[in-house]
């Protein structure tokens, strides 16, 4: 049954459920796979993925799932098993070394040894005597002169679904890596509301014409409030130190929310590490903004979008008089202040360049604990966009 | 159902085993085929392509930025009703005449079984396909205006394409068979040209694959040149005689193969300093 197989999918991040298990059910039934391997993986390739960004996920999947499979599906049924049932209906006919071998290897236990072979084995091998390959002295693969062989490889010409799925083709569309700019601009375009408010001070000309020909000629006019695009938000950047290395990746991410288009609003600020009761309106730290006030001049709706690597050294963010500079207001510890700016708006999310294997054990954590973080990957980025566009979230 | 259709391609459209199934699964299962790939893989043809590989009639519904699903099923003259109640033409009185049945519409209501073609999907509103999704579903919907249903008689084949500007929601993506078109690899490439082009000099299509290939992974390019720029140029290659092209700046007809001018820039600057990187 291929239901393990669905099973890891959604381990590896592919949404399968029901209705794909269904459709490849009945597709299995009309036999659209021709009852091999390849067939199977392209019909499930065709009905579980939806998105070209997990194409690579389910090679991935499949590769685990089935690697070894096929070798054993196909030419252990074909081949070795009636080379063995020959053999031992006429043992006479065999060379003492292949006596010695049928003798010394049970089909059990030469099975298990491909498996295992094949679960090494990355590649094409030639003339070796361990690996699975053509020419060589071990007892599994092609042309070898260890007549006591198991044949692998698929049929001619086509590359068979397994090594399809190996060469993994489909890497550069998982949606989980890099972030270039249009993608980026993409998904920030999530975070779109638009909104019908206020008077109803606009004509509605289809709706006039559409009531008045119904009403087959009696004019009725049909007003409605004008649209109006409705986000604000508001972006905090850290910059500077542990940041560094993620500079062009800051640049890229500035530049396309600065030409998001469909927010009413944008207001970018700058922070090093974390929050001590300003941020700023350069990168160079010389036209601050209170934090407070920011508080007063914007209302709860706002969007907060934070992005840092919430990396420092833990005094910075617990103990209070831990801001690096002595300017700063000190009353308030760092993780204070993020609390402070977490719960006046309703929706926030932070964005983290630093991969997710990373954020435990250290200040990310702790950080973790105040707002929702996201990694800063075109997914994570789309993610943290619905995140916004839902609104508040309880704290953890 | 007595026997699968297999689709196999026709003369003019070549396939890869990955599409076949697809194509297969999307006839078997009566579910919509979704297409995505790069602009020029040939996700419009493909279409044709099905339509010509099973004898049956082809219908189009480009989709617009401003198209809204209703389009597709019908619409309703109100404007002409209106004319011909003022100046007395016709009879208003049957609102059945002033129904127009749209590409989807048709398809539905037409006797034989047909391919309909859902072109560039991601082009409209964000809502547009949640909006369709009842009636791919059941391939069925009904006339408000004169209460009439109208039931698929032969479900349709439905391929939708799309260039993945905009994300299509999960919904509707679940009900589709999905395939995403690869960008085609050397030598399919070249049974590809083959068949647009026959009986051409071996030599200059080589040449002509070679320049495509190390145009295509250039750097800093915009749109990359894809399948239909590779014919279109070999096209020109082969009406003006050129017997033999190599990559430098009088590359002939590069135009057709890059047509935007930061590429252009992008061409002329990767060519001056070799393949090196330079930003």
């Amino acid at each position: 049954m291929f239901v393990p197989f669905l099973y890891r999918l959604r381990q590896h991040g592919v949404p399968v459920g029901t209705q794909e298990a269904l459709a490849l059910a009945q597709a299995l039934a009309l036999g659209l796979h021709d009852s091999s391997l390849d067939g199977f993986y392209y019909t499930a390739r065709a009905l579980m993925i939806h998105d070209e960004g997990h194409l690579d996920a389910f090679d991935q999947a499949f590769l685990a799932e089935f690697r070894g499979i096929e070798g054993k599906h196909i030419q252990l049924k074909q081949e070795l098993l009636d080379w063995l049932k020959d053999a031992k209906l006429r043992p006479e006919d065999l060379s003492a070394e292949e006596r010695a071998l049928v003798e010394s290897l049970d089909l059990e236990e030469l099975k298990k040894l491909f498996e295992e072979r094949m679960n090494e084995q990355k590649e094409r091998h030639d003339r070796g005597n361990k690996w699975i390959g053509t020419a060589g002295t071990s007892p599994f693969g092609r042309q070898g002169e260890a007549n006591e062989g198991i044949r692998t490889g698929g049929a001619g010409g086509n590359r068979s679904a397994v090594q399809v799925a190996d060469a993994r083709q489909y890497r550069p569309y998982r949606s989980d890596l890099a972030l270039d700019m249009r993608q980026m601009e993409m998904a920030l375009r999530r975070l779109r509301m638009w909104h019908r408010e206020g008077a109803e001070e606009e004509l509605d000309l289809d709706g006039t014409i559409d009531k008045t020909a119904s009403n087959a000629g009696e004019l009725e006019v049909v007003t409605r409030p004008p649209i109006r695009p409705n986000t604000r938000v508001i972006l905090m950047m850290d910059v500077g130190g542990s940041m560094d290395p993620y500079v062009d990746l800051m640049s890229r991410v500035f530049s396309a929310t600065k030409k998001a288009t469909h927010w009413k609003e944008l207001r970018t600020y700058y922070f090093h590490n974390c929050v001590y009761g300003k941020v700023y309106k350069t990168e160079r730290f010389d036209d601050p903004v209170w934090i407070q006030d920011l508080l007063h001049e914007c209302n709860s709706t706002y969007k907060l979008i934070m992005v840092g690597d919430a990396l420092m050294a833990p005094y910075e963010l617990m103990r209070q008089g831990g801001a690096l500079s002595l300017n700063d207001n000190n009353a308030l510890p760092g993780i204070g202040w993020l609390l402070m700016m977490q719960q006046h708006w309703k929706s926030s999310a932070w964005l983290n360049p630093e991969p997710p294997t990373y954020w435990d054990g250290n200040t990310i954590q702790a950080v973790r604990q105040v707002f929702e973080m996201f990694p800063l990957t075109l997914e994570g980025l789309t993610q943290s966009m619905q995140h916004l566009s839902r609104g508040k979230s309880p704290r953890k | 159902m007595d026997s699968l259709i297999r689709f196999k391609g026709t003369a003019s459209y070549l396939t890869n085993e990955a599409l076949e199934a697809s194509v297969d699964c999307a006839l078997a299962l009566q579910k919509p085929l979704l297409v995505r790939g790069e602009p020029g893989t040939g996700k419009t043809l493909l279409a044709e392509a099905v339509a010509e590989a099973l004898g049956l009639e082809l219908l189009t519904w480009h989709v617009k930025s401003t198209t809204r699903a209703q389009e597709g099923l019908y619409t309703y003259d109100t404007v002409q009703r209106l004319y011909d109640s003022r100046f007395g033409d016709g009879d208003v009185r049957d609102i059945k005449r002033y129904i127009r049945l749209g590409p989807l519409g048709r398809a539905f209501a037409s006797e034989k079984r047909v391919v309909l073609l859902i072109d560039e999907v991601d082009k409209a509103d964000i809502e547009f396909p949640n909006d369709l999704l009842h009636e791919l579903d059941k391939m069925r919907f009904r006339v408000v205006e004169t209460n009439e249903e109208i039931v698929a008689k032969q479900r349709p084949v439905v391929i939708i394409t799309s260039n993945a500007e905009k994300e299509l929601p999960d919904a509707f993506l679940r009900r589709c068979v999905f395939h995403f078109i690869d960008f085609p690899e050397k030598d399919l490439m070249t049974r590809i040209v083959e068949v647009h082009h026959p009986k051409l000099d071996e030599a200059l299509v080589t040449q002509a694959m070679d320049v495509f290939y190390r145009i295509r992974n250039m750097q800093r390019l915009r749109k990359r040149p894809s399948t239909s720029e590779l014919v279109d140029w070999i096209h020109m290659l082969k009406t003006l005689g050129v017997k033999d092209v190599k990559l430098d700046k009088s590359l002939p007809f590069l135009g057709t193969l890059l047509k935007k001018e930061q590429d252009l820039v992008a061409y002329a600057d990767q060519l001056a300093g070799g393949q090196r990187w330079r930003s």
